[in-house]
């Protein structure tokens, strides 16, 4: 019997990091020994500095890469500053991956818009990668990104490419900026009526500040789209990771049991109540 | 070539307008070009005509002492530019910059103004159409307040 302990974590090793932001890396980690199970987008890892603790971090790299996990961390927090300084060779102990993930097959076949803020868009990432290696399953695809500043826009290189690439609607959106900036400045709910796409068979996958996701969700609603069509990836404080502790508890869901992604329908009454 | 009839009809912004009332907006309306860079509106400047973005884009800009000018909305096509035309002392606030060429239809505000005076209805359809916009604008300046993407 091939059993893996979800309480266990293994050893990999950091294979390469590439800085993204002044605050914010991507780690390449490959294991130390053994298979690198696959996932689905939208999946995440627990991920161990040892004598500092751990974080539940997203998977955000192409799943289709065999031997490697992708992970973008911002250091925010005693756990993620310590992932976020790591060096190649270092070694980082991995549980998963874990939670479920994006349920892209039930978005083929129509339209389908990605709605990403801040660090959202990196569990979004493997989607966007998927979308494209099999765009013609797809109608009309819209990104929309949102961001503090043009200086904080994840993986900038990359969305410009796919915004010179017609497969994609790739809209960027900024909080702030300086007259030099050329873009669109706003908030990333005011992208949603702009985008053409059917918006009675679309499908809608969001990840971003709780806050972002909300107004993101009033303006979908706003443009015609039910919550049956709606999916959010949550962020909690996670502990286990598989859903025995109840640190990640939002009312009835474990977020990294039966999250982190989620139908807006199973959970909207609880998006906006103080108390969770 | 379209008459500017034609082109209002067209807009969202004046969706189901009754033909009678459109025509009176027709009355204080103009079309404009501007090119990349050019001000549509400068701050402290009289608020006496604002505009219908038919195509391009307008930066809304601020512009604090000392410091390079911050931009705090893009608006776009169907987009409308300038708000402080509807309340006295009737001055703009910021000021709004073409980012590419730009084409608008202005509308005079002390004539729309004036005709609403006199045709409250025409008021009362104006207000509809407005007010949705700015608490838009509400809404979405009260989200950017929050810096949500600083805690993210």
């Amino acid at each position: 019997m091939n059993f893996v302990d979800p309480a266990l974590p293994h050893p990999w090793r950091v294979a390469a990091v590439s800085r993204e932001l002044a605050d914010t890396v991507t780690l390449e980690i490959a294991p130390v020994a053994g298979p690198t199970p696959s996932y689905v987008s939208g999946q995440f890892n627990m991920l161990y500095v040892f004598g500092v603790g751990e974080a539940a971090i997203s998977l955000s790299g192409n799943p289709a890469r065999r031997g490697r996990y992708t992970h973008t961390v911002r250091g925010v927090g005693a756990v993620s500053r310590a992932l976020a300084s790591m060096e190649t060779g270092d070694t980082v102990g991995v549980r998963g991956p874990l939670g479920r993930g994006w349920p892209l097959a039930a978005a083929r076949g129509g339209d389908f818009v990605l709605v990403a803020g801040g660090l959202g868009l990196a569990p979004l990432r493997p989607v966007i990668y998927e979308v494209l290696a099999q765009r013609k399953s797809f109608g009309r695809v819209s990104v929309l990104v949102g961001s503090r500043h043009p200086e904080d826009i994840l993986y900038r290189g990359e969305l410009e490419r796919w915004q010179a690439d017609r497969d994609l609607d790739v809209q960027i959106t900024v909080d702030h900026a300086e007259a030099g900036w050329r873009g669109s400045v706003g908030v990333v709910p005011a992208l949603v009526p702009q985008v053409d796409v059917d918006w009675g068979n679309a499908m809608a996958f969001v990840c971003g500040p709780e806050i972002m996701m909300r107004y993101t969700v009033t303006a979908l609603r706003e443009v015609g789209m039910d919550d049956e069509r709606i999916y959010l990836s949550l962020e909690r404080n996670m502990k286990c990771g598989v859903g025995l502790c109840g640190h990640c508890q939002l009312g009835p869901v474990l977020v990294c049991r039966d999250g982190p992604v989620v139908r807006l329908d199973s959970i909207a009454n609880l998006l906006g109540m103080r108390e969770l | 070539m379209k008459s500017l009839e034609e082109v209002l009809a067209r807009q969202p912004f004046l969706a189901e307008l009754d033909a009678r009332y459109r025509a009176l907006v027709v009355g204080c309306a103009r079309n404009h070009r501007f090119p990349e860079g050019a001000y549509l509106l400068r701050e402290g400047g009289a608020a006496d005509e604002f505009f219908l973005i038919r195509r391009g884009r307008v930066a809304l800009e601020l512009a604090p002492p000392g410091v390079l000018p911050l931009v705090i909305a893009t608006l776009g096509e169907g987009d409308i530019v300038g708000a402080s035309w509807l309340l006295p002392p009737y001055r703009w606030r910021l000021d709004a910059r073409a980012l590419e060429p730009t084409v608008a239809i202005g509308i005079d505000a002390d004539c729309l103004r004036r005709k609403c005076d006199e045709d409250h209805d025409l008021g009362y359809e104006m207000m509809k159409r407005f007010l949705p916009v700015f608490v838009k604008r509400l809404h979405a300046a009260r989200l950017q307040l929050m810096d949500v993407y600083g805690r993210a």
